[in-house]
């Protein structure tokens, strides 16, 4: 079975404030008197029929895909800071579908092809680059592993290369094949995974759903959920009660707290994961590359800077900050596959708090509290699939029935046996 | 970096332990149905505050410690050996 296409009517831009090359060249004439707000700075009513909690990509993305595949548009989007300060703006921006399990290839294509005219939706320069992302392996036993993997792509029409040592190096120069410890002997190439500028996908869902007629509600924390016969019935706000026929959790890396707030309990703990950035230098890496020996990343900005990152510092935190064996671990796996880096500065160093699920693999769900849907746990892997995770939580919430790219990812596959453990390694947070 | 005062060994880096997970959670009995045990392999509260959990610490006396931390602050108020914990002698 191939992936299916998505569906999705033009987008709901006013004209007045589309962004375009003409418009460009007449505000350039004009002094650029001409430019409004991307989005409106909304108050909050008392009532919604949707409320979305967290106006981060996933939360910003439902509200988008509410309007525009649903025609669903008293929706509000409530966000404790300002829009883009959360986790869509701490990733390190990679987007890619090389996954194992078929529900996951399925339903990260159908991200990547919504990537693909992101820009074209939204009427927004996200600055989506498919320029390839390259994973090595070390062992033959992984080289089985990736190629299992990549046949299993390649079956549902995803593309997948393999590339031996020869090509490695002439793809990326600077890698050391021979090195001491973990030889590389070759990688798996997806040509049309790469990055795209994070802040810009938060900015442009952000519009696109204000420009729909939805209130992106900034500073607007969540203190409590309203809950009457069993069922949710609203938010309460740091700026008053909200009542909304159905609410919607996209805080990745708060789920726990939020669900606590309607008695719920979820498999979910929350890590904190790092993130590097080189001072800008010029043009050296052109793909995304990972290492297979360690967990290791790294793709470079249009800037120049190298952005990278590694593992989870492994402990139950909510503190947005990593502590320093980790950035050991990154920085030695990092100038064990590319020695020039050391000769590189770190300009900054971020951490931003991930939902870890007990599987590894994300929730968009019902909940047993009628009228709650989830959509979290989303473990480092949530940035690539905003697009997708918008467009499936949307459908959940407008249809009552999760779409069948995400059927797979509900909360009641850990009671019935049927967990997404992409890495094999059981449930334990900490280790996925 | 996290130091962890082991009552063993004294003041130590987080790199010589390995985190095992909350410390609350405690093996139902066998015939105690499919919903504790659900809960016992997957639920977790998840504290935005203290959090009791094990660390192993297996580069110094390869104790099994229980530590009570602030999972914003980082502040750890209390570390005991995990022999004399009921429920920690169960395999994790």
């Amino acid at each position: 079975m191939n992936v299916p296409h998505p569906r999705l009517p033009p987008p709901k831009v006013q004209r007045s404030n589309r962004y375009s090359i003409w418009r460009l060249l007449r505000e350039g004439l004009r002094s650029q008197r001409g430019w409004s707000r991307a989005w409106a700075k909304a108050s909050p009513r008392a009532r919604y029929r949707v409320v979305i909690v967290g106006g981060g990509g996933h939360g910003l993305s439902t509200a988008f895909h509410l309007a525009a595949e649903h025609g669903i548009t008293d929706v509000a989007v409530l966000e404790r800071g300002p829009i883009g300060l959360g986790n869509v703006g701490r990733n390190t921006t990679i987007i890619r579908s090389n996954y194992f399990h078929p529900d996951n290839i399925r339903f990260y294509e159908l991200s990547l092809r919504l990537w693909e005219r992101l820009e074209r939706d939204l009427n927004f320069n996200a600055m989506v680059s498919q320029r390839g992302t390259l994973n090595l392996f070390h062992t033959e036993a992984q080289r089985d592993l990736f190629t299992r993997r990549a046949n299993q792509m390649r079956l549902l029409g995803v593309d997948a290369e393999a590339l031996d040592a020869a090509k490695v190096r002439r793809l990326v120069p600077l890698v050391d094949l021979e090195n001491g410890r973990y030889p590389v002997l070759g990688g798996f190439l997806q040509r049309r995974g790469g990055t795209v500028r994070h802040d810009a996908v938060a900015w442009g869902y952000a519009r696109a759903a204000s420009a729909a007629g939805i209130d992106v509600i900034e500073h607007c924390e969540v203190t409590g959920l309203t809950l009457a016969d069993g069922r949710v019935r609203g938010v309460q706000t740091a700026r008053g009660p909200i009542e909304a026929d159905t609410v919607c959790l996209a805080v990745a890396g708060h789920s726990s707290v939020l669900a606590a707030m309607a008695g719920l309990q979820l498999p979910i703990e929350t890590h904190v994961l790092q993130a590097f950035v080189s001072e800008p230098v010029k043009p050296l890496l052109d793909v995304v590359l990972t290492y297979g020996a360690g967990h290791f990343y790294i793709s470079q900005s249009d800037k120049g800077g190298l952005v990278f990152g590694g593992a989870i510092d492994g402990y139950n935190t909510y503190a947005q900050r990593g502590t320093l064996p980790m950035v050991e671990e990154v920085a030695a796996a990092g100038v064990t596959l590319l020695p020039a880096l050391a000769r590189l500065k770190v300009l900054r160093q971020w951490g931003g708090v991930m939902d870890m699920t007990m599987d590894g693999s994300p929730i968009i769900s019902r909940t047993p509290v009628p009228g709650l849907i989830l959509n979290g746990g989303w473990c480092y892997g949530g940035f690539k699939a905003i697009p997708a995770g918008g467009l499936t939580t949307a459908h959940l919430i407008a249809r009552g029935e999760p779409h069948p790219c995400a059927e797979h990812l509900d909360l009641g596959r850990f009671a019935q046996g049927r967990p997404v453990d992409e890495r094999g390694v059981g449930p334990f947070a900490y280790l996925h | 970096m996290l130091r962890i005062p082991c009552p063993w060994c004294g003041l130590r880096d987080e790199s010589e332990f390995r985190y095992r997970g909350d410390a609350t959670r405690r093996r139902p009995a066998a015939e105690a149905g499919i919903d504790a045990f659900v809960a016992y392999v997957y639920q977790r509260d998840n504290p935005r505050d203290w959090h009791s959990e094990w660390w192993l610490h297996v580069a110094g006396c390869r104790g099994l410690l229980r530590v009570v931390r602030h999972t914003v602050t980082h502040e750890i108020s209390l570390v005991e050996s995990a022999s004399g914990v009921q429920g920690a002698e169960q395999p994790r």
